[in-house]
């Protein structure tokens, strides 16, 4: 049972890396248009160059 | 808060989109651009998207435009001589219907962070849920001794910081409801994540088998859901408030020693003189004192024939002036217009609005007390069935808090709210009202205005056949000369049919009567019946003079409002009664109502009386739906059991009612009806999922046999199978 002593902290932190990403796409906005983000991947304007 | 730079711009979820507004700064261009906010109804695609967006960057003054799809909406960065009239005429010639919105009032970040801040909480809590569940099913599938203490431990480290961080909107609700001396829906739920954290801890330290942090936060998680849930969808309407600015700015032109000066409504004092252009709305109630005109009382009395104004004639606030301007002296301002006495009807029709309980609410009054009586009786019998064992007696009073904690409950409205305004959201609307949905099930009757509602309030041409070939090129050739909105439907109606307008010389427009000029020696008019020589006829019409024998009439019938038959046979489908109740004449309400199919129709109604007509609705115990969109309708709308208006309404007429349709169909009212039904039954089976999960597992409860995992897979099964049945929703 001493893997215990590496697995759970292995564990909380795996977690934490997903709360953390989570934490930074809130602050970051990503959740305000989740529509309108799904239906831009669509749209071929910005294809071939970045947006100016 | 980011540090990505976009503090001016659109916000984007790009770096490229972030980095334009960058180097504009870096160019000095972006000199303070002024934000615009555009009401969208109809974009629905990533082609809308880039039609929308490519459309607006290409006009002049505009930096970046951005579409948010989801609030259907674009938001404009543009130079501060931009006017938004320009960006909405230029969506309506790529085919989009478009609103300006109040972008001041609108950027109120304050529901926006609390959004997120209960995001933010919501998140947490699922963490650790999903850590501190981990170690649960060790523990439950069989960790003993040393092994199930350590990861009691772990778990407590976890839970115990989740619950204070994640659990503060319940508690500050608890001991806020405490301080009122009422038991709200938080009490027993800030008192089943305590006690069952507190117990788990007093278990752990104790060497327990048993302890209930991951019950602790999954109940945390699960009502921080509904919470949200909820909280969207009140964002939604408040936004929708928003959306229902005034767009006018209330002004008026005074004119004081011969100058003009633009003055607030409020400075308007009876005894001014002010000047009311073509087109303009009267600011107060008056006589007129110099100028001829017509204006359009449509919008109050809901008649379409305009009405002559001349010296001497008395106006009113809210009616439209349409051909020449007008000099009024101010007899009624503010207070005491007309239209401020119809603001105050609706005051006191919606105070009884207020007094509907939601379903939520009346579940919660029977349920909180039954629930600390429920747990009290638990402890008091176990006490005195074994000889007074507190630690066995709290343990199964906290069991029997969690097991009948309102999770399921606490999900069950929100999460059906959520599914259908979303719903109503796609078919164009708007919900301001938190129970609106609620109290749109229940309606029995539907009432409709008609200018404006089941009409569009634009004349239409009829009979264009009938009229020979030389009226029409002469109609056609007077009626482009005036800015009229018959004259303009005429105009419309002959270049259409491609009407060569004939040779007419000396064109001027007479205000208040219509427009003049010489064709082949003669003197012809278009305009009001007396004017061009010819007695009036009883429908809407302008007369043709030819200056020999009698004039012309063309008569003209209000538009319908497109979907208007199919929302009133939508509406007769489901087994509503559907009533017209208009203000104007009886030959243009009868042959509406015969046009759209509806057989109970009152023509000439004032809007006391269309009060009068709803309440004894009320009083016989019907619950009516109000569709009305003009000041006449106003209080109507707010006495009616739930009442929607177009966006084109009048702004005190969109503050009334508790739902705004933002496209120009009307059809959707009738599936607003059935989803509104459709909504009520699937929260009234959450409740009945809900009861029937605590009928099973709080007896097990009671008897001291639930154990953590009978209390998470109670609650995680009541909170799945009722956010499923939501979705059912079609």
């Amino acid at each position: 049972m001493n893997v215990l002593a590496y697995l759970i902290p292995v564990s909380l932190f795996l977690g934490a890396i997903g709360l953390a990403a989570f934490v930074w796409s809130l602050r970051t906005r990503q959740y305000d248009d989740p529509e309108g983000d799904a239906r831009r991947i669509l749209n071929r304007d910005w294809d071939d160059r970045p947006k100016p | 808060m980011t540090a990505l730079p976009r503090l001016d711009g659109p916000l984007s979820a790009c770096p490229a989109c972030a980095a334009a507004p960058a180097a504009e700064r870096l160019a000095g261009t972006a000199a303070a651009p002024a934000r615009i906010i555009l009401s969208l109804p109809g974009v629905h695609c990533a082609g809308c998207i880039s039609a929308v967006e490519a459309g607006l960057a290409g006009l002049p003054g505009v930096a970046s435009a951005r579409v948010n799809l989801t609030l259907k909406r674009v938001s404009v960065a543009a130079a501060p001589g931009v006017a938004p009239a320009t960006l909405i005429a230029a969506l309506g010639r790529l085919g989009y219907e478009a609103h300006e919105l109040d972008a001041g009032l609108l950027s109120a970040t304050d529901t926006d962070r609390q959004g997120r801040d209960l995001l933010m909480r919501l998140g947490v809590a699922g963490f650790a849920m999903m850590n501190v569940m981990l170690l649960s099913v060790a523990v439950w599938s069989g960790a003993s001794d040393a092994t199930r203490d350590l990861f009691h431990w772990i778990s407590a480290a976890i839970a115990i910081p989740t619950v204070i961080f994640c659990g503060r909107p319940f508690f500050r609700n608890a001991v806020a409801a405490l301080r009122a001396g009422r038991l709200g829906m938080d009490v027993p739920i800030s008192l089943a994540i305590i006690l069952a954290t507190a117990i788990s801890l007093y278990e752990t330290t104790q060497g327990g088998h048993h302890a209930y942090f991951d019950a602790a936060v999954m109940l945390t998680f699960f009502l921080l859901a509904g919470r949200y849930l909820d909280h969207r969808t009140r964002a939604v309407a408040r936004s929708a408030a928003g959306v229902l600015a005034a767009l006018e700015v209330p002004r008026a032109t005074l004119i004081r020693d011969g100058a003009e000066t633009e003055v607030p409504l409020a400075d308007l004092r009876p005894g001014d003189e002010v000047r009311v252009r073509p087109g303009g709305r009267m600011p107060a109630d008056g006589v007129v004192v110099t100028g001829t005109s017509e204006r359009d009382r449509s919008l109050l009395t809901g008649e379409t024939l305009p009405i002559f104004a001349g010296p001497g004639s008395a106006v009113a606030a809210g009616e439209v002036n349409l051909t020449g301007p007008l000099t009024l002296k101010v007899t009624a301002a503010g207070r005491d217009s007309s239209l401020h006495r119809m603001a105050d009807l609706v005051a006191v029709a919606e105070s009884a609005r207020t007094r509907y309980t939601s379903l939520a609410d009346r579940a919660a009054r029977l349920y909180s007390p039954g629930v600390h009586l429920l747990a009290l009786a638990a402890f008091g019998s176990w006490m005195w069935a074994t000889g007074g064992d507190l630690r066995l007696a709290v343990n199964i009073a906290a069991a029997v808090l969690i097991i009948t904690c309102p999770c399921a409950l606490g999900l069950a409205v929100p999460a059906v709210v959520t599914a259908a305004s979303g719903r109503l959201f796609r078919k164009g609307l708007l919900i301001k009202h938190g129970t609106a949905l609620e109290r749109l099930a229940e309606v029995d009757t539907v009432v409709f205005d008609k200018t404006g509602t089941l009409t569009l309030g634009a004349p239409e041409l009829q009979g264009i056949d009938d009229h020979d070939p030389a009226d029409l090129a002469l109609a056609a050739a007077l009626a482009g000369a005036s800015g009229h909105p018959l004259a303009q439907a005429l105009h419309a109606a002959l270049a259409a049919r491609g009407v060569v307008p004939a040779e007419v010389t000396d064109l001027r427009e007479v205000p208040g009567y219509g427009v003049e000029g010489k064709a082949g020696g003669r003197v012809v008019r278009l305009g009001r019946s007396g004017w061009a020589g010819t007695g009036e006829a009883a429908v809407t019409a302008t007369y043709l003079g030819r200056g020999a024998g009698p004039a012309v009439a063309f008569t003209f019938v209000d538009r319908l409002r497109p979907g208007a038959t199919a929302a009133v046979a939508g509406l007769q489908a489901q087994g509503k009664r559907v009533m017209l109740i208009s203000g104007d004449g009886p030959g243009a309400v009868a042959d509406l109502a015969a046009r759209v199919g509806i057989a109970d129709w009152t023509a000439g109604a004032l809007p006391a009386e269309k009060v009068a007509r709803v309440a004894a609705l009320a009083a016989l115990g019907h619950r009516a739906l109000m569709v009305g969109d003009g000041l006449n309708d106003t209080a109507a709308l707010a006495a009616a059991h739930v009442s929607v208006s177009p966006a084109s309404a009048l702004d005190a007429a969109r503050a009334a009612s508790d739902i705004v349709l933002l496209g120009n169909d009307i059809a959707p009212v009738a599936d607003a009806t059935r989803i509104a039904g459709q909504a009520r039954r699937r929260i009234l089976e959450n409740f009945g999922i809900s009861i029937a999960y605590n009928i099973v597992a709080v007896p097990l409860a009671l008897a001291g046999l639930a154990t953590p995992l009978a209390a998470a897979l109670a609650m995680s099964l009541s909170s799945v199978t009722v956010s499923l049945n939501a979705l059912r929703l079609k």
